[in-house]
Order: C-alpha cells, then structure tokens, then sequence
C-alpha cells in the first residue's frame, strides 16, 4: 500500500519532546506517558482516543504489555514493538501509516523515553542489549561499543575518499549553530572547527565533539487517519513516503562506508514522487558526525565520498547553506533521548513543516521534510529508516 | 614505544561466548588456529561462522582452518572511557572475509588502514585464547 496514491493516507498531528535532559526523579515509564500526554494534547486529542500504541526496547517491562496497561489504554486494535534501535521510530511512523491507511486503527500514539544520563550510560560502554546477538558471541573480546564501531565507519571513509577531521567537525559546528537557539538543549555554546578538532581524542578519529549528549528525556508522536487530522487545529503533516531496511557484515563482506539507508532511500524517494534537490530541510541521525555525513551521502544529497565537501563552510547551517539539517540542535548538541535519536528526528521535522521551529532556524514556505534513522551500530549491525512528509497546502 | 602501547599488554579481554554454533572455532584457539565456515555449494567463506550460509542459504558448510594472514580494513584506537586503551580492528583476510579483532605488539600511533598483518592468539580474562592480529 503506498500513501503517494493519495497523500492524506495519514498524517502526524501530534508531536512533544519532553523538556528535560537530566531526570533522576522520575520512572521511564513515567516519561513515557508524559510525553504522551504532551503529544496528545498537541494534537487536541486524549489517551481514550488512541486506538493503535507503537513502542520499542526502551520501553520498560513487556513492552506494550507493561506501557498499554500502565496508560490505561482501552480501545486498542493495534501494536507494534519493533525495535531497530534509534531508528525505530521512523518504522513506527511507517507502520501506523500504512496500518491507518488499511483500516485498522485511526489514532496511532508512538511513544520512547529513557534516563540514560542518570544511569551513568556512555557511548564508550558496550551495550547490554548486543549480548545475545549471535555475531556477539565471537565479537566480545574486542568490547565493541558504541563509538569504536562508528569511528571505524570514519576510519575508512576517510582512507577512500580523503574525508577529514575538519570536514567531519563543520556538521558539530552546524547543530551547535542551531543549539543556541534552544533553551533545551544540553549543548547551547556555538562552536568553530577547532573547538571541535581540540576536544579529547575519544577513539580516533572521532573526537569527544564528534559525538552526541547522552540525556534522560523523551519523545511521543500521534499518527492519524486524515478524517481526524482535519478536524484539528494544527497544520497538517502528511506521509509521502518511506523506506527501511537492516545491513549486517553481509557474511563478511563488510563495507563501512555506507549504511542502510543507500536501498531504503531510493524506496522512500520513489514512493513521495520527489528527489533530495526538492528537500531544503532535512533531519539527519546524528549520534556522532560522521553518521550524518554517510547518510547524506546514501539519502542522495551528494554522491559517495563527497559528504565531506558537502558539509564544510557551514551547508548545514539554516538560513546560510544549501541544506538546512537538526535546526533543534540534534542529537549532536540538543537530545538523544534513551540513546535512540529517531524520535526527535521526527519532531523537529514535523516543527520545522509546521512553521514552528524557533525563527532564526526556520525554512520558509517549506513543502517537504526527510527524517531519517540509524539504530545500533553503523559499524557492526544496524536499522535504517527513512520519511519523507509533506506540509498539506 | 607509545605510553598506549605499553598499557595495551595490560588489557584483560573479556572472553568469547560459548554457544553450539562457535563450539569447534573456540576450541581451535585454544590450539593456535583460525577457523572460518567454508560453503560447499557456493564455495565463499563467510565470518561469522554459522549454520547456514549467508551467501546462499544452504547448510552445506564446513569448517576451513585459515591461513591467519591479511590486511587492516579499517581501525580505531579507544583512548578513553576504557580502563586502559586498546586497537579495535576489522581485518580483511586473504580468504576475501573481515572479522573483528584487536591490534597488538604495535605502536598504536603508527597504525595504517592497508597494513598487513598475521594472526596471533591472547588469553582472555579466565585463560581461554581468542585471535588477534599484529603487524608483519
């Protein structure tokens, strides 16, 4: 089923990123349903309308089981708990729009939070949740983590394709130029190139400012059938189209200069009927640097190996380069909430169709905005999403 | 000699998983061999061993002992976060497969993307051997 049939298939009317990045006090599940509340309430709807509930691993207990029962949703005809880490998110919003699409539920409540940063998690840390993955078995020993596995991402791509550190630091540099304007965000101070390349060397190439905060916080979404959507006050968000996808070491034959997002691109592209020289705003994963640089590579922005030309003297900055990217201050500088990006990538695009995004990063008159996800490790194994949505005219 | 380099003989790996599946490769450590699954019907290598291959989906696979040498594919050294730094690698085999490892007897500020290397085998935390690689 393809919503670029008929673009009011479903749209995103609700959307609320909870405000704080440090929260000792409170329960995950707690978060989740505050920023449940939020996302409802944005979009003039209560938990009595939601008839459809997505959740992923950073949910605690049975997933949905344990969230559904403690919202006290009572209508529900629909779930889904996929999790491709940080980029479940993105799936989720696929899934509740082709589900609305086909009839079996119309209001669709995706929901992450987590308290990472009270938890004393790091990038630095292997990951719990890897152990029973079967490559792991032969992969412990070498406590592959989060940041060694992307910085051998960065290790080669810049061996093939000349990419360097200054290149890699401009998209720090951009989110940081962007942070500034959220009072939010965990990282307000606007840094240069050589803040960036004089942070700690963490695990080469990737410097300490290569990588994104680590913050307690969350993030919910509603997705609804069009008939809703009209009905309420918001601008109207719709889906145009999506693409997601998994790559492993394929047996081996690793290549870590590209991510999933080189086959699930073209299908979201295809399915919204446009190309990346039609999207002037786009939400870009961003757990370390170099992240976004291979994704804007495979979303279409530039050809493989010119990311690094691409960012640098400021592209990604709104209002000055060619591309406006996480005019929030992204992952990089504002909030990873639970170590999984993908809902906030959500969030800013939908601000940024809306005309709500703070006014100095705001893209005018803008039509179409990409969001896109990379969960678990770009190095080793990881998730791939991507949307493409549309402000109703 | 680095500083790192020195504190790298004091990392303690953690030791691999055991499971049904990497029974035979974890017992040819412990004899100095590298093992890797070799599929009969469409003759690639593939690592991680399995089952079933991953090329091509049959379960006609075997175990072929390599040859233990290859070429740095791509690298990184964690400098922090960790109790002492250590080289993480991916390692592309003369068998045409990339494995993850780590790098050691070597400077860890002369490390090259391209360097050739031979396999060696350390003791993990409670004695087992486990691969690694080190410069020709």
């Amino acid at each position: 089923m393809s919503f670029a049939a008929n673009k009011y298939d479903a749209c995103i009317a609700g959307i609320y990123e909870h405000p704080l990045r440090v929260a000792p006090d409170h329960t995950v599940a707690q978060l989740h349903a505050e920023v449940a509340q939020g996302a409802l309430q944005d979009a003039g709807l209560t938990l009595d309308d939601v008839d459809g509930y997505f959740c992923a691993g950073d949910a605690p207990g049975m997933g949905p089981v344990s969230m559904v029962d403690y919202l006290g949703l009572k209508k529900l005809r629909y779930l889904d708990s996929t999790d491709t880490g940080g980029s479940s998110y993105l799936t989720h919003v696929n899934h509740a729009a082709r589900a609305i699409a086909a009839g079996q539920c119309k209001v669709a409540l995706i929901t992450l939070a987590g308290r990472p940063k009270s938890e004393g998690s790091s990038g630095t840390q292997v990951r719990s949740q890897w152990a029973s993955a079967p490559d792991f078995a032969f992969e412990k020993p070498y406590s592959p983590a989060p940041l060694n596995t992307y910085a051998m991402c960065a290790m080669r791509h810049m061996y093939e394709f000349g990419t360097t550190s200054e290149q890699l630091a401009w998209i720090k540099v951009a989110a940081s130029h962007h942070a500034q304007h959220n009072p939010n965000a965990a990282l307000k101070d606007v840094l240069t190139v050589d803040d960036v390349l004089n942070s700690p060397m963490i695990a080469d190439p990737l410097h300490r400012a290569d990588c994104c905060v680590v913050t307690d916080s969350g993030g919910a979404l509603v997705v609804v059938h069009p008939d809703i959507a009209k009905s309420l006050k918001k601008p109207v968000v719709t889906m145009m189209g999506a693409g997601e996808t998994t790559k492993g070491q394929m047996g081996g034959k690793v290549d870590l200069t590209y991510s999933g997002l080189a086959w699930a691109a073209p299908l979201a592209f295809k399915e919204a009927k446009l190309t990346p020289e039609q999207i002037r705003y786009a939400s870009i994963y961003d757990s370390f640097t170099i992240t976004v640089l291979i994704q804007l590579e495979d979303l279409g922005f530039c050809k493989k190996g010119e990311g690094g030309k691409f960012v640098e003297g400021g592209q990604l900055i709104s209002g000055k380069g060619k591309l406006a990217f996480n005019t929030d201050g992204g992952g990089l500088c504002n909030n990873h909430p639970a170590n999984r990006g993908g809902m906030t990538k959500v969030i800013e695009a939908v601000r940024q169709l809306r005309g709500e995004a703070h006014p100095a990063v705001q893209v005018p008159n803008l039509e179409f905005a990409l969001a896109s996800g990379i969960g678990g490790a770009l190095g080793t194994r990881h998730g791939a999403s991507v949307l493409i949505m549309g402000r109703l005219q | 000699m680095s500083q790192a380099n020195q504190k790298q003989a004091e990392h303690r790996l953690p030791s691999p998983v055991a499971n049904p599946e990497n029974k035979a490769f974890l017992e040819a450590a412990q004899k100095d061999e590298l093992l890797l699954k070799h599929c009969n019907s469409c003759k690639e290598s593939h690592y991680y061993p399995r089952t079933i291959c991953p090329h091509c989906g049959s379960d006609d696979t075997t175990w072929i002992k390599s040859a233990g040498v290859g070429e740095i594919y791509s690298y990184t050294v964690m400098r922090r976060g960790v109790e002492v730094p250590f080289a993480m690698a991916y390692v592309k085999l003369q068998e045409g497969i990339s494995m993850l490892t780590h790098l050691t007897n070597c400077d860890f500020d002369s490390i090259r993307v391209g360097q050739k290397v031979r396999v060696v085998f350390q003791e993990t935390q409670d004695g087992q051997k486990t691969h690694l690689f080190e410069p020709v």
